[in-house]
C-alpha cells in the first residue's frame, strides 16, 4: 500500500515534470509521433493500446518484417499435434484497421540524437519515443560447432514459423527407434518451461508414432523451471523415453557437428536423428544498433520501461533487463500497457498510473495435462520486482490438469486478441 | 464394494441424463437455492469464514473430488469413491443430492435427498456461487452471480475512477476477451458493479478459489477494485 501510494505520487510528479516541459510535439511537426520496432507480444500491445487509447492523437507507426506473425508461444503444442501451423499465425491487418501505421520493413539502425528508426528498405522514420521489441537473437558460438548456417540440419525452432515446421518435418521422418536431441539454453532465455515443454510435446509424438525413439537433452543447467512437474510427467506419460543430462552430469560440455549429425555431450559421441540446438540469448539485434544494451540485454527502467541509456527508446520483452520477470509473452504484454500507459502520458498529459506487472506460464505435459506458474510484479528503483506467485503442483487431479489446459487455451485467444485486436 | 459403486455410477448418471438432469442450459435460481440450502445448513456452512461442522464446508466444492477435501474426516465410502474417480460436478451433485445412499452407499450423510429437480437444480445453482472453476462450470453467468458476502458497505460504496479502471482493466484483458467471449476463461464484461466487487475481493480474501485470480486480486487495493468495477460499468452503458 505505501508503496503503491510512493509510486503514485512519483510518477505524477514525473508525469508533471513532462508537461512543464516543452512538448515535444510543438516541435514543427503535427502530432507526437511513436515508432514500435518488432510485432510480438510487446510490440503489436504497446502498438495498439497507444493508438486506441490517444484516439488520434498520436502517430503511432509499427515495423515488422513478417506480414504473418506466428507465436511462439503454442508453437510446441504444433509440435506435439495438438494444434495446426495456421492455428498460430496472425496477420497486422487488424491493427492496421486499428489506426497502426504497419510497415512491414527491417529496422536497420537507430539515430538517436536525430530520432529517427533507418529502414532496410531505404528512407527513416522519425519519432518522439521509440519502442523497441525485438524479441531474441542468438549468441554466437555458444553452442560449440553451431551457428546460423546450420539451423537447417539442427533447427532452433525457437522463432517460430519456418524453423518450427522444419523440426516438427525432422521430428515425422525420424526412423523407427530413433534419437532425438536437444541442446538447452542457458539462462536467462526466453520462455524458462519453454524447451521443456517442447520435450513433453516431442515426446507425446513419438509414444504415439515411434514408441521406441529416445530423446536426449543436453542442459547446462542444473536445474529448470517446473522441473518437479515436468519430471513427474514425463516419469508418468513417457517412460523411460527422456533422458535429461543436466550440468552435474556432463550437460554443459556439449558440441554438435552438423554435417555428420552427432552430439558430444561431456566426451561421449552420440549420433542422432534430429537435434535441436537453441543456444545462449541476446536482445534482438535492433536494441544493440540503438546502442541501448549493456552485454546481451537492455537495461531498463521499472517505472515505465525505458531504457536507462536513453528516456525516449523504451525497451519490452525479451530484449529487456528489466528484474525478475521471465522472459515470457504474457510479460511482454504486461510490460506493454505499462509502457503505453506512459508514452501516452508523456506526450499528451494524459494520467500515468503505476506500473504493475504480471505473468502466467502455462505448459501442456500431455494429452488435458496442463500446468501453470505466475507471479504479480512491482516497480522498485533497482528493478521490477517479483510481489506474489503460485505454480501448479505434482500429484493434481486429471480434472485439475484439463482445467489448466483449457484455461491456457482461453488465455491464448485472450492474449492474441489483445494484441492484435 | 469398489467395483460395485464402479459400476453403479455411469448407470445412475446415465438414467439422469435420459431424464433430463441439470444442464448447463437449465441451471436453476440461486436466490431460490439459498433458502433450499437452510435444510443443509444445520450440518454444512458455507460463504465466507465456512468452517467444517458436522459435515464439510462446502466452499469450491464444484471441480473437487469425492472426500477431497483435507482435514474433514469422511466415510471410507466417501473417500474410496473419490478414489475410484468421483468429481463433484453439476451431474453427480445432481445425483447425489436426489439419493445420497444410492451414489455413495456408506455416506455418513443422513439425508433423505432431494426429490424434486427444481430444488436440486436451485441449491446446485447456489452452492456453484461458491465454487469458480471454469471447466466444471462452463458457462460464465454462475461466476457473475453475486455471493453472499460480509463487504463492508463503505467498500461497497466507494466510487472508482473509471480511467484508473481502463488502465488496471488492461490486466484483465489478456486472459478475458472483452467481447465477453469464453472459452476456458470466463467472461467478465457486462458484470453488475456489486457482483464484480464482491467477486474480487473474494478472491483477494482467497475464499474464491483460483491462483490467478487470488493472486491478481490480492494486490488491489479497495479503490483500485472500486476502479475496475466502475470502468465495467462504463462499458456497459
Amino acid at each position: 500500500m505505501s508503496i503503491n501510494r510512493r509510486m503514485f505520487l512519483g510518477t505524477s510528479a514525473a508525469a508533471a515534470a513532462v508537461l512543464a516541459a516543452p512538448m515535444v510535439k510543438a516541435d514543427g511537426h503535427g502530432k507526437p509521433r511513436v515508432v514500435v520496432v518488432g510485432g510480438g507480444a510487446g510490440g503489436a500491445t504497446a502498438a495498439r493500446y497507444i493508438a486506441k487509447d490517444s484516439k488520434g492523437e498520436i502517430d503511432v507507426t509499427l515495423i515488422e518484417p513478417s506480414r504473418m506473425y506466428y507465436t511462439c508461444f503454442f508453437s510446441n503444442l504444433y509440435l506435439g499435434g495438438f494444434k495446426e501451423i495456421e492455428d498460430i499465425g496472425h496477420s497486422y491487418g487488424t491493427l492496421a484497421s486499428g489506426g497502426v501505421n504497419v510497415v512491414h520493413d527491417w529496422a536497420i539502425g537507430v539515430d538517436r540524437d536525430a530520432k529517427t528508426v533507418a529502414l532496410a528498405g531505404g528512407g527513416s522514420v522519425a519519432y518522439d519515443k521509440l519502442i523497441l521489441s525485438p524479441g531474441i537473437d542468438f549468441v554466437e558460438g555458444a553452442v560449440e560447432g553451431w551457428d546460423l548456417s546450420a539451423q537447417n540440419a539442427m533447427p532452433h525452432a525457437y522463432k517460430a514459423g519456418s524453423q518450427s515446421e522444419l523440426l516438427k518435418a525432422q521430428l515425422m521422418a525420424m526412423p523407427e527407434g530413433g534419437t532425438f536431441a536437444m541442446v538447452a539454453p542457458p539462462n536467462p532465455y526466453r520462455c524458462p518451461p519453454g524447451p521443456y515443454e517442447r520435450v513433453s510435446m516431442v515426446a507425446h509424438f513419438l509414444k504415439n508414432n515411434n514408441p521406441t525413439a529416445k530423446i536426449i537433452v543436453a542442459d547446462p543447467k542444473p536445474k529448470f523451471s517446473k522441473m518437479a512437474l515436468f519430471q513427474e510427467g514425463w516419469a508418468d506419460n513417457y517412460d523411460g523415453m527422456v533422458d535429461w543430462i543436466g550440468s552435474d552430469f556432463g550437460g554443459d560440455k556439449v558440441s554438435v557437428d552438423p554435417n555428420a549429425m552427432t552430439v558430444t555431450i561431456d566426451g561421449e559421441v552420440t549420433k542422432v536423428d534430429v537435434c535441436n540446438v537453441i543456444p545462449a540469448m541476446k536482445a534482438g539485434r535492433i536494441a544493440e544498433l540503438a546502442g541501448v544494451t549493456d552485454g546481451n540485454w537492455a537495461p531498463v527502467n521499472a517505472i515505465d520501461m525505458s531504457t536507462k541509456a536513453d528516456p525516449d527508446v523504451y525497451v519490452l520483452g525479451d530484449a529487456s533487463q528489466q528484474g525478475d520477470m521471465p522472459k515470457s509473452g504474457y510479460s511482454a504484454n504486461s510490460q506493454a500497457k505499462v509502457c503505453a500507459n506512459a508514452v501516452r502520458g508523456a506526450l499528451t498529459g494524459s494520467k500515468v498510473f503505476p506500473a504493475k506487472f504480471s505473468n502466467t506460464c502455462w505448459s501442456l505435459i500431455d494429452t488435458n495435462n496442463g500446468v501453470k506458474v505466475g507471479a504479480t510484479y512491482e516497480a522498485t528503483d533497482e528493478k521490477i520486482a517479483k510481489v506474489d506467485g503460485f505454480i501448479s503442483a505434482t500429484g493434481e487431479s486429471a480434472e485439475l490438469r484439463k482445467a489448466t489446459y483449457e484455461e491456457s487455451e482461453g488465455w491464448y485467444t485472450g492474449i492474441t486478441s489483445d494484441m492484435f485486436g | 464394494m469398489t467395483r460395485k459403486l464402479v459400476t453403479f455410477l455411469p448407470a445412475a448418471l446415465f438414467a439422469l441424463c435420459a431424464a433430463g438432469a441439470v444442464g448447463a442450459e437449465d441451471i436453476g435460481d440461486a436466490e431460490a437455492g439459498a433458502k433450499v440450502f437452510k435444510k443443509c445448513a444445520a450440518c454444512h456452512q458455507v460463504g465466507i469464514g465456512a468452517v467444517d461442522k458436522v459435515g464439510p464446508h462446502l466452499n469450491g466444492v464444484f471441480g473437487s473430488a469425492a472426500g477431497g477435501h483435507e482435514g474433514y474426516r469422511y466415510s471410507k465410502s466417501m473417500v474410496s469413491a473419490g478414489e475410484d474417480g468421483l468429481v463433484w460436478t453439476a451431474e453427480t451433485l445432481d445425483a447425489f443430492l436426489e439419493k445420497p445412499k444410492s451414489v455413495v452407499p456408506k455416506t455418513r450423510m443422513s439425508f433423505r435427498g432431494l426429490k424434486k429437480p427444481e430444488d436440486r437444480a436451485n441449491l446446485l445453482a447456489y452452492l456453484r456461487t461458491f465454487s469458480d472453476n471454469p471447466a466444471d462450470i462452463p458457462e460464465a453467468e454462475p461466476t457473475a452471480v453475486g455471493t453472499d458476502h460480509d463487504l463492508d458497505p463503505a467498500i461497497l460504496a466507494l466510487e472508482g475512477d473509471p480511467d484508473y479502471g481502463e488502465y488496471l482493466a488492461s490486466e484483465c484483458l489478456t486472459c478475458h476477451q472483452s467481447d465477453g467471449t469464453s472459452d476456458g476463461i470466463p467472461s467478465i464484461t457486462l458484470w453488475e458493479t456489486e457482483d464484480f466487487v464482491v467477486a474480487m475481493h473474494a478472491y483477494k480474501r482467497k475464499i474464491r478459489p483460483h491462483p490467478v485470480m487470488q493472486m491478481l486480486a490480492g494486490r488491489l487495493n479497495d479503490e483500485e477494485i472500486a476502479a475496475l468495477a466502475a470502468y465495467f460499468k462504463t462499458l456497459e452503458e
